[in-house]
């Protein structure tokens, strides 16, 4: 007993930084998730030409927690054929399996739970693919037609888009070279080109199929509203129904994490090894003291004395986390330029070695945040798919495209390599093989738009084979 | 020491999985432990320093196979309990098949631990941060060493899947 005693300890001085990291993203992922939902809501009203929520704070700046209360005091309802085990258990399932794959994210070069391991992003891939069964079994437990109808479209949505979101990532990784997640980014320094400039078509088949594998609109069918009430959570009420919420907005933050680490040159800045373009390091505080600077005039305009008060504080707080990066960054440009005679004092010192984390995990958000924004901007533009589009869309289009994706990528970093060339040539090289690519694609999809035209006219001219198909 | 309880915990819970797929009426049931068996095998891998063989368990066997059997038992129905199959033959067979894999497996365990090193145990491992990573090493042995097996294999995979949608696929042409 005390043998053991001694190897935790062991283990938790080996790792404790690890697990405080760990620790801080069960903690912060749902509070972000929440204003993921707040962002979503103030976009669909901004697409909508309306307010969205304005009454909880500033701006609606407070409805998150106001949300989070409200769903921890509703009643928790179990339906009385339901079965309670995988009932109970489903929507934690989903829940944990979107917080442990974030374990081997890097946000930015110092904030990584699971540091350096070896097959780093398909860690990722892998464990956030063990989601969907908390949709499933949950969707089944509920021994409810709609839930269950919502639960076998999740699955054969994944069985479809699993494989191009693979395939595009094999395209990824053909160019990095490793699948960890240092060596990915470093390796797109190195490139001096970020991977969605030499395999665009890569990057387009990996957003759309993440966004079927997030289950959003346009791929929403499993929880589609307007057939299926609420799909695979139908029954759910309360704190479990909310497990589900957090877990597919957690799932988007993890899915645009891997785009970005892989295409969207992970925390680089963007042109990371051109000098002159280092004003860029000035953007976090140019773009928090913009925000301040905003909340002030807001602040004058509040109905309610409260809300101007508050908006104030908002504004006090930007110009402070202003200031402090501004500070990192003036120290670390400091410390770069040194004279003989000056020698920069401790402070200055501890600022400017903060600076590679704080300014990674900034670009860094900020690619992930572009990418959640276009997932937003598409549910809020495109109608839903019907069912059999969603399969032509699938197995037709995206995973032969994939296919002819990685063999363009692979002969084109062949020619890249003979030519020995990189950055802006880099593109040029890849060039030839993206066109092919992309006229396959168009020839895809044209070949298709034939195929279903032909099917739908078959199946008018002969009534017997739409029964034929309904029969199974 | 530690070690020592996560193998044994990863170990119990698969093995108790196992036995309750087999013991469970509902097909659900039974799917979800055999994802359990399968994630704690992974994890024994992943304690070996196998990481991309648990990672591969992880992806191949419960993010896809696990899934389109759920799919199947969805699909079809099966999630109603089963009536039992009474049959003293099958029974005696099922016996002494488990017999002999039993035997088979501690003939073998035995004979290894009596030649250390030549068998399947390898008494001293190397330390964790000595091993190689073995992505790389398959990767290499895969498309290198052994690339023209592998072709080999995967051309016969492809004709298997072929042969069994044309052979699956309802004739359109008949009348």
């Amino acid at each position: 007993m005390a043998a053991l005693l001694h190897s935790i300890l062991a283990f938790l001085q080996a790792s404790w930084v690890e697990l405080l990291c760990g620790f801080l993203i069960v903690l912060v992922v749902p509070l972000i998730a929440g204003y993921v939902v707040l962002v979503e809501r103030k976009v669909m009203a901004d697409m909508q030409a309306r307010l969205g929520p304005m009454r909880v704070g500033p701006h609606g700046l407070l409805q998150p927690i106001a949300d989070a209360l409200k769903l921890l005091i509703k009643e928790d309802l179990i339906p009385d054929g339901a079965d309670q085990l995988v009932f109970w258990f489903a929507p934690v399932l989903s829940m944990t399996a979107a917080l442990t794959s974030m374990g081997a994210v890097a946000f930015g070069p110092w904030f990584q739970v699971a540091r350096d391991i070896n097959i780093g992003l398909l860690f990722v891939v892998g464990i956030s693919a063990l989601g969907p069964f908390g949709i499933v079994l949950g969707g089944w437990a509920s021994n409810n037609h709609y839930s269950i109808i919502g639960a076998i479209r999740s699955t054969a949505q994944l069985i479809s888009y699993e494989t191009t979101a693979g395939f595009a990532l094999v395209s990824g990784f053909l160019l990095s070279g490793t699948l960890k997640v240092s060596g990915i980014v470093e390796q797109q320094r190195a490139d001096q080109v970020w991977y969605v400039f030499l395999a665009p078509v890569g990057f387009f088949t990996y957003l759309v199929a993440s966004i079927a594998e997030t289950n959003r609109a346009p791929f929403d069918l499993p929880e589609a509203e307007s057939e299926l009430v609420a799909g695979y959570m139908t029954e759910y009420s309360g704190f479990r129904w909310s497990l589900y919420f957090l877990a597919e907005y957690a799932n988007m933050i993890v899915v645009g994490a891997v785009g970005t680490t892989l295409f969207l040159g992970g925390w680089l800045r963007p042109f990371p090894n051109v000098r002159w373009m280092g004003w860029l390091d000035a953007m976090p505080a140019i773009l928090l003291a913009g925000t301040g600077v905003y909340c002030i005039v807001r602040a004058g305009r509040q109905p309610v004395k409260v809300q101007s008060v508050f908006m104030w504080a908002v504004a006090a707080a930007c110009f402070v986390i202003a200031l402090l990066s501004a500070l990192v960054e003036i120290a670390h440009v400091a410390n770069a330029w040194k004279p003989a005679a000056f020698r920069p004092p401790d402070l200055f010192r501890f600022l400017g070695a903060m600076h590679s984390g704080l300014y990674g995990a900034f670009w860094f958000v900020l690619k992930v945040s572009a990418y959640i924004y276009i997932f937003m901007w598409l549910r809020f533009t495109l109608p839903r798919f019907r069912f059999d589009q969603l399969m032509r869309l699938g197995w037709h289009i995206l995973i032969p495209l994939a296919l002819v994706n990685v063999l363009g990528v692979g002969v084109g970093l062949v020619l890249k390599s003979a030519l020995g060339w990189s950055g802006a040539l880099a593109i040029v090289a890849m060039l030839p093989t993206t066109v092919a690519t992309i006229v396959v694609a168009v020839f895809l999809i044209r070949w298709n738009d034939k195929y279903a035209v032909a099917a739908s006219a078959s199946a008018a001219a002969s009534p017997s084979a739409q029964e034929d198909f309904d029969a199974g | 020491m530690l070690d020592r309880v996560i193998f044994f915990s990863f170990a119990g819970i698969a093995v108790i999985s196992a036995l309750l797929m087999v013991t469970r009426r509902n097909a659900i049931h039974s799917a979800i432990c055999l994802i359990t068996t399968l994630l704690a095998t992974a994890g024994i891998f992943l304690q070996l320093r196998a990481e991309f063989l648990f990672i591969s368990q992880i992806i191949v066997y419960v993010g896809g196979i696990m899934v389109l059997f759920i799919f199947v038992i969805m699909l079809v129905r099966l999630d109603v309990p089963l009536p039992r199959v009474r049959s003293r033959w099958r029974q005696w067979a099922a016996f002494f098949v488990a017999l002999a894999v039993f035997l088979e497996a501690a003939v073998v365990l035995l004979m290894a631990r009596k030649t250390p090193g030549q068998g399947l145990l390898i008494l001293n491992p190397a330390a964790a941060d000595k091993l190689p990573p073995n992505t790389e090493d398959l990767a290499k042995s895969l498309f290198g060493t052994y690339l023209l097996p592998f072709e080999i294999a995967s051309i016969l995979l492809l004709v298997a899947m072929v042969g069994a949608v044309v052979m699956a696929k309802k004739r359109t042409d008949a009348p």
